[in-house]
């Protein structure tokens, strides 16, 4: 067996093929901030207008956009891995980086640094937008948990999207739409906009098996009661571990059959 | 004795119940350029796709420089390349971004300068900084070969590296690829269905039929045997089962 040897040229190639298509693109860069401020937008005139109808919103005016940032880094975390994979797909490209020295592990990790800077760009141009529209900043609100929490659901939108990406690359552009709506299939469960208990007994054991699930219950935690839950906090950091283990390990059985099946010269349809 | 670049033992390749490759056994020496011919659906493509790792084989072995594909595909591929019309470049980078990101794959000391060589070599001057996608198809053939030159691997396999390229331009490029098989001393696997490329460039011919090694040889050594004037003849009788003799009778 090889070793796990790792070049950072190597990942600073794949790194720059994306660099050069997302800043060459302006429609690109327009896509990465579009949603995440149409959001912030919605999300504060709602916020405006519960406070006038609920104490709780009244006295945690944040805690809806807070959740709205935070659930944007792990979406636009995931699709950012998906989409890294799918501009290969779109350009059939796998064939050529495939059979340069550049090693599967490197590639994810420089998928998983663009899709870092993707996030940056987006939810980061939304919060600073926040600021002027909705006089809401989340670095106030959360304070230095902010960093902590996004980085989290970084951490598990990489392991989800790495999971979809590997589904994708098995099953071939008819699997395209998992890219975009998959993760809302957890967006329920993750006690986005209302706490885990509100769910069923049985769906909160799901809940609580996710990263999500303990981000959001900290958030609410911190606008909330004022606190940082350590306890919550080192329960989403286990989850995650276990979450990009699961992902590294699917991604690792996907690869292995798209290659014994030929299909990184034929991705596509 | 000349040296053995890669070796393929009683290859298989299985999809299901298809068997695209059937027990397929060539050498490719160092130093020369070997044809891999058949029609379409022969299995050329699978084979190239197994000798660079990028498909598993269900049986046999491959061996390259002494090492076996694809257990050591990490030591083999920096040595490697490869063009196909089947597989592109991101056509939104530039011929220049691209070779830029494929040096850095490489890990190419001097990058600028070698992309320079390239250039010139290729011709690649007038459209550097033009994007892949805006190229004539003459032009991304020969992106895509400088691409595949990028390392200036040893080991150089290329599917159709003319296809679709004007005679004029197709020439050059056959007289380039022989300059540079000659100067690095590579071993060049070259699947084509221009049979005057092969006669030009090829010092051995590997012939594919259903998955199978039908004939092999030097194409002075196929003319001979099967009686004829030039390579296409002795494709046409291998690959519809004729014979000289046959068409006389």
């Amino acid at each position: 067996m090889s070793a796990l040897t790792l070049s950072l040229r190597r990942i600073r190639g794949v790194f720059r093929r994306h660099w050069y298509l997302l800043t060459a693109s302006w429609p690109r860069l327009l896509d990465l901030v579009y949603w995440p401020t149409v959001q912030v937008i919605l999300w504060g005139f709602i916020t405006r207008f519960l406070a006038t109808e609920s104490s709780l919103v009244a006295n945690a005016a944040g805690i809806f956009l807070s959740a709205v940032l935070l659930w944007d880094v792990l979406f636009r975390g995931q699709l950012g891995v998906s989409l890294g994979f799918l501009e290969e797909m779109y350009a059939r490209h796998f064939g050529h980086l495939f059979t340069s020295p550049l090693r599967p592990y490197e590639h994810v990790i420089a998928v998983f640094l663009i899709a870092l800077i993707r996030v940056m760009l987006g939810v980061g141009g939304a919060a600073l937008l926040a600021i002027p529209i909705h006089g809401f900043w989340i670095g106030g609100a959360l304070g230095w948990s902010t960093i902590a929490f996004m980085a989290v659901l970084m951490g598990f939108g990489w392991a989800i999207g790495l999971m979809i990406s590997g589904t994708v690359m098995r099953l071939g552009m008819g699997a395209e739409s998992l890219a975009w709506a998959a993760i809302f299939l957890i967006q329920p469960i993750s006690g986005v906009f209302y706490p885990i208990e509100t769910l069923p007994q049985w769906l909160q054991t799901i809940a609580w098996c996710l990263p999500t699930g303990a981000v959001f219950e900290g958030m609410r935690a911190v606008v909330v009661d004022g606190r940082f839950d350590t306890g919550l906090f080192f329960w989403a950091l286990a989850m995650l571990a276990v979450w990009l283990a699961i992902a590294a390990g699917v991604y690792t059985l996907l690869f292995q059959s798209v290659r014994r099946r030929g299909l990184l010269l034929q991705s596509g349809e | 004795m000349q040296a053995i670049a890669v070796r393929v033992q009683d290859l298989v390749k299985r999809y299901g119940q298809v068997v695209a490759v059937d027990g397929l056994s060539f050498t490719i020496p160092a130093g020369r350029t070997t044809a891999l011919l058949g029609a379409n659906g022969a299995g050329k493509t699978t084979t190239i796709a197994m000798l660079l790792g990028l498909l598993a084989p269900s049986a046999g072995r491959i061996e390259i420089f002494g090492l076996p594909m694809p257990k050591a595909r990490n030591r083999l591929l920096p040595r490697m390349n490869f063009s196909s019309p089947y597989v592109d470049l991101p056509l939104r980078l530039t011929v220049r971004q691209n070779l830029k990101v494929y040096a850095d794959l490489y890990g190419i000391p001097h990058t600028g300068q070698r992309i320079d060589e390239l250039t010139q070599r290729l011709d690649l001057g007038s459209f550097i900084d033009r994007p892949t996608g805006r190229l004539s198809a003459g032009q991304k053939t020969r992106v895509v070969l400088a691409k595949a030159l990028i390392n200036r691997p040893d080991l150089l396999l290329l599917d159709e590296p003319t296809a679709s390229l004007d005679p004029d331009t197709a020439d050059r490029l056959r007289g380039m690829l022989a300059a540079y098989q000659q100067e690095r001393g590579a071993a060049v696997l070259l699947a084509s269905h221009n049979m005057n490329e092969v006669e030009r460039l090829a010092h051995h011919v590997v012939m594919m039929k259903a998955g199978k090694l039908v004939a092999e040889g030097s194409p002075a050594q196929l003319l001979e045997r099967y009686g004829r004037e030039d390579m296409e003849e002795v494709f046409l009788d291998i690959a519809r089962g004729r014979s000289r003799a046959m068409e006389e009778a």
